[in-house]
Parts: C-alpha cells; sequence; structure tokens
C-alpha cells in the first residue's frame, strides 16, 4: 500500500537500528506516548532489536488503559439500562469495571454495540427514536474532533436521543505529571503523531524549554518509530532539547484547525482521573454547558458515582515507567490477560499484556535452550 | 511516592484497577470465537460430564472404528450474518465447512446430515437461494445430505436461519493426520491466501462504511487433500483455520503436539485488499475466519513435493511454506517480523475486538 509499505521496509529499518546503535554513546530512556507507537514496537520486535541502546519506556497514551475505573463503572450502569443502546470502539468491551465488563452486561441483556465512528452512533439515534443511543466517547486529542462533531451534529439535526459518555484526556498534561515525578527516568518523548495532526505541537515547545527535554513528533510504522528514536538520541547527545517533527507527512505546527475549532466549541478543559495514576488537574475534556443535554453522565444520573480503585493493580507504576510489569506481584499470576486486574493487561497496546506475551516466550526460550 | 502534577495530585496514589472478574456466570459472545474462552466452556463445562475417548481427541473430527471400518465423524452450527455473502452463503459454507473437518483427518466424507432451524418470516426466494448453493456444494463434492430436519421458531427467536450439518467419512491408506502429530523440523505450509472469509463477512455487516470487492475463500478442501494423499504418513497434521484464524489453529496444533512454532510474517499471505480492510478496522488477519485454506505440517523431506502438489490444484495455486516446527518454547508460538524481532501470537482470550488507534 503506498504511503505505508515504504515505512515498514525492513532494510531502511534495519539501517535506522545501526544508525542508533553507532551514535548513542550511552543507553537512553525514551517514552512513547502512544499506544499505537507501543503497538508497533512490541508487534515488530523494535525494543529488541535495539539492544539496550535506547531503552523504551510505554508512556500513558492507550486510552483504553487510562481510563478510570470511575467511567468504566457509569458506562456499565448506563448501558445495563433497558431504554439504551450503548456504543463503544471494540477494545473497551473487555476492560473490567468493579463487578463486570460490557461484554457481560450484553449477556446480561444489555444492548452493546461495536461502532467505528461517533456518527455511525448518531446515525443510529436517528434510526432508533424511541431509544437512547449513548457513545463511549473516549481517547485522546485524536479522536476528540469526531466526537465533538457527532455532538455538534445532534444538535444542529435536533437529535435528542443521543449522548455522549465522555473520558476525554489531553497528552500535555500527562507528560508534565511525568516529569514532575522525582525519580522519573524518561529522556526524551515521542510525542503522538496523530494527536499533533490534531493540535500541531505548539503546545509542547514550552515544556521541552522547562524540563529540557527533546520531544519528536513521531508516526506510528516501524520506520517511523525509529526515525523518532534517533532523531531524540541525536538531540540528547549534542544536548539539545526542542520540539521537532518526524511526521512530516501529517502533522503541522499548528495542526489542524478546523478540527481544533470544533473541538474547542463542544469541549473545554478540565480536571480528569486517570487510571493508575489519579487526577491530572485540567488534563481532560468536557461538554461545555450548552451542550449539556448530550451529556449521558447527567442524563441518566451518574454524574457523582465514585469509585474508589483497589490498590493491588500498579498501573500507575507501570504507566510512568517506575515499575517493569514482571515486578508486579500479581504479574502473570492474579493477572492475566484473560483475567485482568487492569486494563493494562487487557489491551494489545498494554504494557502489561505485552510484557506478559514476551517474558513468557523469552523464558520458555531460554528452558529450551537449557535443556 | 509523592509526585505530583501540576496541582498537587500524587500519581502514585489511586493505583487504580479493580477487583478480578469473576462475574462471569453466563454465556457471553467470546465463548464462540474459537479463542480462549471457546477451549474454557469445553473444557469445564461439557468434557467433565460428556468425557470419552473419542470426543477427547480434540481434533477436527473424532475418529471411531464401527464394525471394523474406520470412521471420522464431525458436527458443525452456522451461524453466519450476513446469511449471504460475496463467494457463497450459509447454505455453501454449512456443506465446506463439515467437509473441510473430515477431510483434514484424512477422511473421505461419505454423506451429510442437514438440520436447520428457520425463523418465521423468513423469505422462500432467500431460503431457496440457501438450498441451492447447498446442494450445488454437496453434488460438487459428490457427497449426498442423506437425513435433514427442519424446525420453524417464532419472528425474533433465530437469526434468519441456522443450519447444522454432520458429516462421517472412511479412513483409508496411510493419510492419518493428528493434531498431535507435529514434530520438530515439520514444514508449516498454508494452501492460500488468509483471513479473506471472516473479512467479505464483517465487510457486508452494517456499520461498516467501507465497499470492498473481497470474496470469501468458502470451498471444499477435499481436492487439496487428495494431493497430499500420496504423501501418506509425512503429512502429520491437517487443519482448516475457521474462527479463530490461523493464529488459533497453530496454537492448538503446538499444545497438542508440545512443540513451538515459527512463522515469518513475510511468507504469510495476505492479499492487499484484505491487509487495507484488516488495517481500516484494527484487526490482525492471523485471527480472521478462513473457510477454504488448509494448514498442513509436513516432514521437511518432502516440503517441496507437498508444495508442489497443492499448486497443482487451482485451490491451491496461492500455497506457501509459512514457518517450521522447532524444539524451543514448546507450546507457543512465535513471529519473525520483518525485521528480525519476534513476538508471540497467542490465542485470544475471545472475540477480536477492533483497536481504537
Amino acid at each position: 500500500m503506498k504511503f505505508l509499505s515504504e515505512y515498514r521496509d525492513a532494510d531502511i529499518a534495519k539501517a535506522l537500528i545501526a544508525r542508533i546503535k553507532a551514535e548513542a554513546t550511552r543507553p537512553w530512556t525514551l517514552m512513547e506516548v502512544c499506544g499505537g507507537q507501543t503497538h508497533t514496537i512490541v508487534r515488530q520486535g523494535l525494543d529488541e532489536l535495539l539492544d539496550g541502546a535506547v531503552e523504551m519506556i510505554h508512556g500513558p497514551g492507550c486510552p483504553v488503559c487510562v481510563t478510570p475505573l470511575e467511567q468504566i463503572d457509569k458506562a456499565l450502569a448506563i448501558a445495563a439500562r433497558p431504554d439504551v443502546i450503548f456504543t463503544s470502539f471494540g477494545d473497551m468491551l473487555r476492560v473490567p469495571g468493579s463487578d463486570c465488563d460490557l461484554q457481560q452486561i450484553r449477556a446480561r441483556g444489555g444492548d452493546v454495540r461495536i461502532v467505528y465512528s461517533p456518527l455511525d452512533a448518531l446515525a443510529l439515534a436517528q434510526r432508533t427514536p424511541d431509544k437512547e443511543i449513548v457513545f463511549f466517547a473516549v481517547g485522546f486529542e485524536t479522536t476528540a474532533p469526531a466526537n465533538a462533531m457527532a455532538v455538534w451534529r445532534a444538535r444542529e439535526l435536533g437529535v435528542r436521543n443521543f449522548s455522549v459518555l465522555v473520558s476525554h484526556v489531553t497528552v500535555p498534561p500527562a507528560i508534565t505529571a511525568i516529569m514532575e515525578a522525582p525519580d522519573n527516568r524518561v529522556q526524551g518523548f515521542l510525542a503522538a503523531g496523530h494527536v499533533c495532526a490534531v493540535m500541531g505541537w505548539t503546545e509542547y515547545e514550552p515544556l521541552a524549554e522547562k524540563y529540557r527535554i527533546p520531544i519528536v513528533v513521531t508516526g506510528f510504522e516501524p520506520v517511523d518509530i525509529l526515525e523518532g528514536m534517533l532523531l531524540a538520541v541525536r538531540q540528547l547527545e549534542s544536548g539539545r532539547h526542542e520540539v521537532e517533527n518526524q511526521y512530516v507527512r501529517s502533522v503541522r505546527r499548528d495542526g489542524t484547525p478546523a478540527a481544533r475549532t470544533t473541538v474547542e466549541k463542544v469541549f473545554e478543559l478540565g480536571d480528569r482521573k486517570w487510571r493508575g495514576i489519579g487526577e491530572i488537574p485540567m488534563s481532560g475534556l468536557r461538554l461545555r454547558s450548552e451542550f449539556s443535554a448530550y451529556d449521558a453522565e447527567r442524563k441518566f444520573g451518574v454524574a457523582d458515582l465514585a469509585v474508589d480503585e483497589p490498590a493491588e493493580c500498579r498501573a500507575g507504576d507501570v504507566l510512568t515507567g517506575r515499575l517493569k510489569p514482571p515486578k508486579c506481584g500479581a504479574f502473570g499470576t492474579r493477572c492475566t490477560p484473560e483475567h485482568p486486574l487492569g486494563a493494562l493487561m487487557v489491551s494489545a497496546e498494554g504494557a502489561c499484556a505485552a510484557y506478559y506475551h514476551i517474558g513468557k516466550y523469552r523464558t520458555q526460550e531460554t528452558a529450551g535452550a537449557a535443556s | 511516592m509523592t509526585a505530583t502534577a501540576g496541582g498537587g495530585v500524587s500519581i502514585a496514589q489511586g493505583l487504580v484497577c479493580p477487583a478480578p472478574l469473576n462475574a462471569n456466570d453466563r454465556v457471553q459472545l467470546g465463548h464462540g470465537s474459537g479463542g480462549k474462552m471457546s477451549a474454557a466452556i469445553v473444557a469445564e463445562r461439557f468434557w467433565p460430564k460428556l468425557q470419552n475417548s473419542a470426543l477427547g481427541q480434540f481434533a477436527d473430527a473424532s475418529l471411531i472404528t464401527v464394525a471394523g471400518a474406520e470412521l471420522a465423524v464431525s458436527t458443525d452450527s452456522f451461524v453466519v450474518q450476513p446469511l449471504e455473502f460475496p463467494g457463497g452463503n450459509i447454505g455453501s459454507l454449512a456443506v465446506h465447512g463439515t467437509l473441510n473437518d473430515i477431510a483434514m483427518m484424512g477422511a473421505r466424507p461419505v454423506c451429510l446430515t442437514a438440520a436447520f432451524v428457520l425463523e418465521e418470516g423468513l423469505p422462500f426466494d432467500l431460503l431457496d437461494r440457501v438450498i441451492d448453493a447447498m446442494a450445488r456444494a454437496s453434488a460438487e463434492a459428490g457427497v449426498p445430505v442423506i437425513a435433514g430436519d427442519t424446525k420453524v421458531v417464532e419472528r425474533g427467536k433465530a437469526d434468519g436461519l441456522y443450519i447444522n450439518t454432520t458429516g462421517i467419512g472412511v479412513l483409508d491408506g496411510a493419510l492419518r493426520p493428528a493434531p498431535g502429530r507435529a514434530t520438530v523440523g515439520d514444514a508449516i505450509l498454508v494452501s492460500g491466501p488468509i483471513a479473506r472469509h471472516g473479512m467479505a463477512v464483517m465487510a457486508q455487516r452494517e456499520g461498516l462504511a467501507f465497499e470492498s470487492a473481497i470474496t470469501s475463500d468458502s470451498a471444499c478442501l477435499m481436492p487439496l487433500v487428495e494431493q497430499l494423499r500420496g504423501l501418506g504418513s509425512a503429512v502429520h497434521v491437517m487443519r482448516d483455520p475457521t474462527r479463530g484464524g490461523v493464529a488459533s489453529a497453530l496454537n492448538e496444533i503446538a499444545q497438542a503436539s508440545n512443540v513451538g512454532v515459527e512463522i515469518e510474517e513475510g511468507a504469510l499471505p495476505v492479499p492487499d485488499d484484505v491487509r487495507a480492510a484488516c488495517e481500516m478496522l484494527g484487526l490482525d488477519p492471523l485471527f480472521v475466519a478462513n473457510e477454504g485454506v488448509l494448514v498442513a505440517f509436513v516432514d521437511a523431506a518432502v516440503r517441496h513435493r507437498a508444495l508442489d502438489l497443492l499448486r497443482a490444484h487451482p485451490l491451491g495455486a496461492g500455497a506457501t511454506a509459512i514457518g517450521v516446527v522447532v524444539a524451543e518454547h514448546p507450546r507457543m508460538v512465535a513471529l519473525r517480523t520483518g525485521f528480525g524481532g519476534t513476538r508471540v501470537v497467542d490465542m485470544l482470550p475471545g472475540d477480536q475486538l477492533p483497536r481504537i488507534c
């Protein structure tokens, strides 16, 4: 596929890996922000190929992983209602809430459907006027424009049986939270290309300056990620700390103004809990008051639901790079992909699930070689 | 930990995850996915109460001996939606699916039964197309439907129609593949492009705003088995990787044979349009269903011969080797990426869920 295969070219990737190894005079620790990047790194085994020249810490940019238990429980409460068709992106369906997950709600009679776009959910609302259609609006700045557009269109069309359960988070406050941690180990960031395609990178310039840290706007294919690593390593080796753009084919400094404007019309910044991290001030998006009729939390009276979250899952330490998943006491025993304690073990992009599979393999490989 | 984020919020507090899931008190869709949940419901609920040596073979079909004749028996229910899809319909699928399960044991199918559950209101012209397709598939394979049943349920109680087919085949000769016979050094072959059936069906489903020309691979694999029959005992395992896809089939074989499986990402035959659709929907073609693909584990010595034989038949024109059986990492499937990295290809817990990003 044009514009895709060239970014998956093994020869280019191998050359980039050799460059990174040659130019890194010491092991550097980088964090890829986005779960999509984690997915590529794990799927292609890129970290393994770097032989320790760069250590990648998997960042908090998987929307599934950072959606707090509280929001999942709200989703479950709404989805269980007989008057509701609850719509969601697919991988939210297995994320455990306090009691169960959305798939189990479906087995108990709830109408839970996977959609690929909030606009599909809106269309469903128009086709099904006798039901309340709720869309689970999760994600970073990347999914915000389409979600904002759905709410905007719903108001324009006068569709009243449509609402969104918002759990939107934004990247810059998460970078701040990670950099403010006293035992932070991250020396450079690969920023999420698709987030920046919407937002641009001006927000990152003060962060790079304040924390004196390289931030490279990076795409999602293997060659993108290796290029991003190389640019970050070069900055670190030469003592620079700038915002650089690897993902030039998609991202401009001011992002996509039309998308940003749509988001700003419908959403405003607000405090938001992150699963495993806790509340980060002004780190999320919430509906503006003029769109409160489309706020599922208000519509179904779950806005005040507060859930205390048990402490056995140490997702927060993993998400902030302080704990490698295999060092967690529950890892592989009380927490597995079949019975996850937390979202990091659920999502294909979750660091715990990634380590679970690779760790199992490497242990077996060692055992096999010894026998 | 006293890390703070801007406004003095501790990021080490509230390490937030819920109690383990134990609320599995009823059937979920994932139990029908062909992944770990499917295996669990069989192992935990059906097997303890129904167990016997034939059922315990856990193969595509069970082998039994009746009056001195060795038979292979398989049964399968078909609940596909939509009922008609590019490349076939539920009628042809119900014939191919069961014939293939029998053929994968090296047996020659001799007869089929078909049971229909029809929903009140089902248009006759749709039913006729399904029966026509079933008749055509049965005639092409030379395997008659010798017994049947029809039941009708009230509107809303079935999704148009469901079909169950059961098949019986006869074993003869040295071709006796079994899931537990994979051997270190075996070459792993697939007979053609993968993931077509699942993506063809998915592209037809409501709510997916893309059009594609992907057609299902639904086909009877008996001719390909005949191509390999002469290789006899050098064919160690055959499998048609239906639900759960090639990845689940390889995992089941690795576990049954207590061997490691290693496949090359670059060798996997995924057509461009299927790959594009998978990309768009966030799905991995390795886990997408096939209905006309054969996976064979053959002795390394006959690797080239087996490929030539498969390719000599139109159904196997795209046959290719995708990997080998290794002694390392027993019971696991590892994939070598195009970059030389490795990842584990595990069975999915339940249905493959499309990713957000």
